[in-house]
């Protein structure tokens, strides 16, 4: 077996303009047309608190907020959200003034490693701003594309029912 | 003391600022990307880099033809073969190339364009397959391959059976990374490690460097469960081609190559056999388990120790054998040893307790042993009885009725079944340094990691108690080699290890602080000394330090595992509910209850989560988690988390878990024990056994899955 399939591919030298708002700042890239959103974010804006996990949509580490919805990052391209708001854990607050979600997720040990939390921390916030946050079981599901391998399911459950109750539903997103 | 303490680290962790190996950007920062065998086994006849050197932004291609030479990896556990020194292929997804560029992007698209053409070898893969099996030389503190203890009594009952467990992959969700810089001959790695002396020891042996002149850093790992535990091909490829290129160079892996780059947990193959007397009474217990291992090392999973040591019986024997199969080296993998193993023993005895119409508890208390029936040791500390007692009750257990499929809800057959879980005390060396300043913080280093388990906030809680002071006023360095040196952190063991090295520097510390201020004791608050525990006599640091010309006082302390005479075990005991909807097959994990005795707990919080963490882990043995391998082509079938399962929210039912016992004299200094993995065993026979509470189908294969339940 060998890696004849590829033999012919060579490197595609265009580059494509970008404009990303991100937490509120303009950025105009030049980027590879097949860069993703993710690398984008981390390789060239350099925003590393979005992390990539399985750079195919299966872990939910990179969950960014986009217009106010939630997305993996590596599922779509840097292109395709040209113009488009961005909002990264960077932007939903700091460790000096954490947003609720954040601020709960501390106060219910809803962390272990620390790797998926960016991500689990925007699905959680989208979660309760999509009105989805309303009873366990509810949340469960709407959480369950955000893997934790350290397994701290339980405690991010209690820390989205307390932000749930500390931040009521924005009815913006309200479904 | 015990005291619920959140973590340190959580606001700079859910803000996105804690910085990961592959978090760290640099001006000359380049980009490496791995070209990895697609054959299990075969020798490399051409590698053509002509496409590769020549596409956009690529600086270099390094394959086993120009790579620089390596030696032998000495005095650390390394779990592959040296990268990039010869043309033979061992296992599928071996690193063949390595290719550097300016961006990700064009290293990532250059290594697609490196062609290889192999001479292809007849693989093995399929270990229980393999005939000539070897007989394992385990590290001592796993205990020998082989034991044999006693006289098997006559008996009247005898079960023997096979059980067998799959392979398994961490998965830790951060992908290992390297982050390697050669700058005026000194090596400063950021690695995703659990072990970062480890490293710089694998490092300086291979690339023939002082270990000085390097320097091994981990601020933070993103998850190990044992992947980043042993040192991988991939370190070396990244700090090799720093060396050789010069500048700062970082290769993150693919998760695809996270299948074939750093071990996994082996399948095994479980021999069992118990013999009893009717009376409840284990007259003999047999346990015989094979897995397989690399062709180049050998990895034994030590799933015959939980038999070891859980019963009472007049005669155990045990025997481990390996079997050398084209994977990468097997590697220890949350739980080990007892966690594969615990599925037979504890399985055998749910078969045993139907077999003898009696409840499984009794059983197990029946057969309860009193000391370590292999090495005739007392236990450092056992409680198993309260374990089983408390989470009896907590369960509800005494309502359980004994005949399967007894109870029903609607579509689901309902079922309860329970295991004990056992897990080894590992312990290292450690070594660790407390300073006090004349603004009364107190800073704690050791070199040790922080994982997930929550050392930033656990260990300056040790310091804390030993000085006097709030925890808050301590702050912790750590992962780092310019640092005292400790064992990696890994089975358990950092609480325990590097916690009793913190406890003896702070205790010197105060020594030294009483004698400055010509006291018998002292206790710190704030930047004061309490002296003799006297609230009158107080002393200000500043006074102090200025009378004797100290801007600091630092004290070392370390920890060397000693032999006490004692077994070093904790146990548990695991409650489950399950619920298999019979139309369907599928099984639901309704709730767990898990009673622990792991010494003291130094920090109620961050325990419960590595407890709930490993219960959920054993939910995902139980039922969710195996890595097929296709022996046609001789790799793993499903290398992405879409084919590889891991438990999900949605998976998870209610969870409750406590601690009974308290102070552990024996292990280390603070009383305490391991417990992130023990959490893990014992889930999973649990679970198989409420499935069989429920269905009346034992299944002696993991993981149960529906097609099994239909």
């Amino acid at each position: 077996m060998t890696e004849q399939a590829t033999e012919n591919r060579t490197a595609i030298p265009v580059t494509a303009r970008v404009s990303l708002r991100v937490n509120g700042v303009e950025h105009h890239l030049v980027v590879e047309p097949r860069m993703t959103l993710l690398d984008a974010l981390r390789e060239v804006i350099g925003l590393t608190g979005t992390k990539k996990g399985c750079d195919r949509g299966e872990c939910g580490a990179c969950t960014v907020h986009v217009d106010g919805r939630r997305v993996n990052a590596c599922l779509t391209l840097a292109v395709m959200q040209d113009g488009h708001d961005v909002t990264t854990v960077e932007g939903l607050g700091t460790p000096e003034n954490p947003h609720p979600v954040q601020r709960a997720f501390v106060a219910n040990d809803a962390l272990q490693c620390g790797f998926c939390t960016p991500g689990q921390v925007m699905a959680a916030a989208a979660c309760i701003a999509e009105g989805n946050a309303t009873a366990p079981h509810r949340i469960r599901e709407w959480m369950s594309g955000n893997l934790c391998r350290c397994a701290a399911y339980p405690q991010i459950i209690a820390a989205i029912q307390e932000a749930a109750q500390a931040d009521p539903v924005d009815p913006a997103h309200a479904r | 003391m015990s005291r619920a303490r959140t973590r340190v680290d959580g606001p700079a962790k859910v803000a996105g600022v804690a910085r990961y190996a592959a978090d760290h950007p640099g001006p000359d920062l380049r980009h490496l990307a791995l070209v990895t065998a697609t054959v299990p086994a075969a020798t490399i006849s051409t590698v053509d880099t002509t496409a590769a050197s020549a596409a956009p932004g690529v600086v270099a291609v390094l394959t086993h033809e120009n790579a620089p030479r390596l030696a032998p990896p000495v005095g650390a556990p390394y779990g592959g073969r040296l990268p990039l020194q010869d043309n033979e292929v061992h296992y599928d997804g071996e690193p063949v190339a390595v290719v550097v560029a300016d961006t990700l992007d064009h290293a990532r698209a250059a290594a697609d364009l490196v062609r290889v053409d192999y001479e292809v070898r007849a693989a093995i893969t399929d270990f229980t397959a393999v005939t000539d099996l070897v007989v394992p030389s385990p590290p001592p503190r796993w205990g020998p391959a082989d034991t044999n203890v006693g006289t098997p009594e006559p008996a009247e009952v005898t079960l023997a059976r096979v059980y067998t467990t799959a392979a398994r992959h961490h998965s830790p969700l951060e992908p290992s990374a390297t982050h390697a810089e050669w700058r005026d001959g000194r090596l400063f790695v950021r690695d995703a490690t659990q072990g970062v002396f480890g490293v710089r020891t694998v490092l300086s042996s291979v690339l023939g460097l002082p270990r000085e002149d390097i320097r091994v850093v981990a601020e933070y790992t993103g998850g190990g469960f044992g992947a980043k535990g042993y040192v991988w091909p991939h370190q070396i490829i990244a700090a090799m081609t720093a060396v050789h290129l010069g500048g700062a160079v970082r290769l993150v892996l693919t998760r695809a190559q996270s299948f074939t780059s750093h071990g996994y947990q082996p399948p095994t193959r479980q021999r069992i056999t118990v013999a009893a007397h009717r009376t409840g009474r284990i007259a003999a217990l047999e346990h015989d388990s094979v897995s397989p291992t690399a062709t180049y090392g050998g990895y034994v999973e030590m799933a015959a120790n939980a038999t070891r040591v859980l019963y009472a019986a007049p005669a155990i024997r045990t025997s481990h054998r390996i079997a050398p199969v084209n994977t990468i080296l097997p590697t220890p993998m949350r739980a080990p040893h007892e966690g594969p193993g615990a599925f037979a023993t504890e399985s055998l005895m749910d078969e045993l307790a139907h077999e003898l119409g009696v409840d499984p508890l009794w059983l197990r208390l029946r057969n309860h042993a009193d000391v370590d029936p292999t090495s005739g040791l007392p236990f450092a500390a056992k409680d198993l009885r309260a374990c089983y007692r408390e989470g009896a009750r907590r369960f509800g257990w005494e309502r359980r009725p004994l005949a399967p499929r007894s109870v029903r809800d609607g579509h689901d057959l309902v079922g309860w079944g329970m295991a004990s879980a056992v897990m080894a005390t590992f312990r290292f060396p450690a070594s660790a340094r407390v300073r006090l300043r004349v603004d009364g913080t107190v800073v704690v280093e050791a070199g040790c990691q922080e994982i997930g388990t929550g050392t930033y906030t656990i260990l300056p809680q040790v310091a804390a108690d030993v000085l006097g002071c709030p925890a808050d006023q301590v702050t912790l360095r750590l992962g780092d080699t310019d640092l005292p040196e400790t064992g990696m952190t890994a089975g358990s063991s950092t609480t325990l290890s590097v916690g009793s090295a913190i406890s003896a520097a702070a205790t010197t510390l105060t020594a030294q602080l009483a004698e400055l201020a010509g006291a018998d004791a002292v206790s710190l608050t704030g930047t004061t000394l309490e002296l003799d525990g006297d609230p009158d006599r107080v002393v200000d640091l500043a006074d102090l330090f200025a009378e004797h010309d100290l801007v600091e006082v630092t004290a070392d302390g370390s920890f060397t595992p000693t032999d006490t005479g004692h077994s070093l075990h904790s146990f548990g005991a695991v409650f489950a509910e399950v619920a298999v909807d019979e139309d369907f097959g599928t099984c639901r994990v309704r709730r767990l209850v898990a009673v622990y005795n792991a010494g003291r707990i130094i920090n109620p919080l961050t325990a419960r989560g590595q407890m709930t963490g490993g219960l959920i882990w054993g939910i995902g043995q139980a039922l969710l988690e195996q890595s097929t391998l296709d022996h046609e082509l001789g790799r793993f079938v499903s290398k992405d988390l879409a084919g590889y399962l891991v438990a999900t929210q949605a998976d998870v039912g209610e969870l409750e878990v406590a601690f009974v016992g308290e102070h552990d004299p024996h292990s280390g200094a603070i009383g305490a024990r391991g417990i992130g993995e023990l959490g893990a065993v014992g889930v999973a026979p649990a679970i198989a056994n409420a499935v069989f509470h429920a269905t009346g189908k034992r299944i002696r294969s993991l993981p149960i899955t529906p097609e099994n339940l239909l």
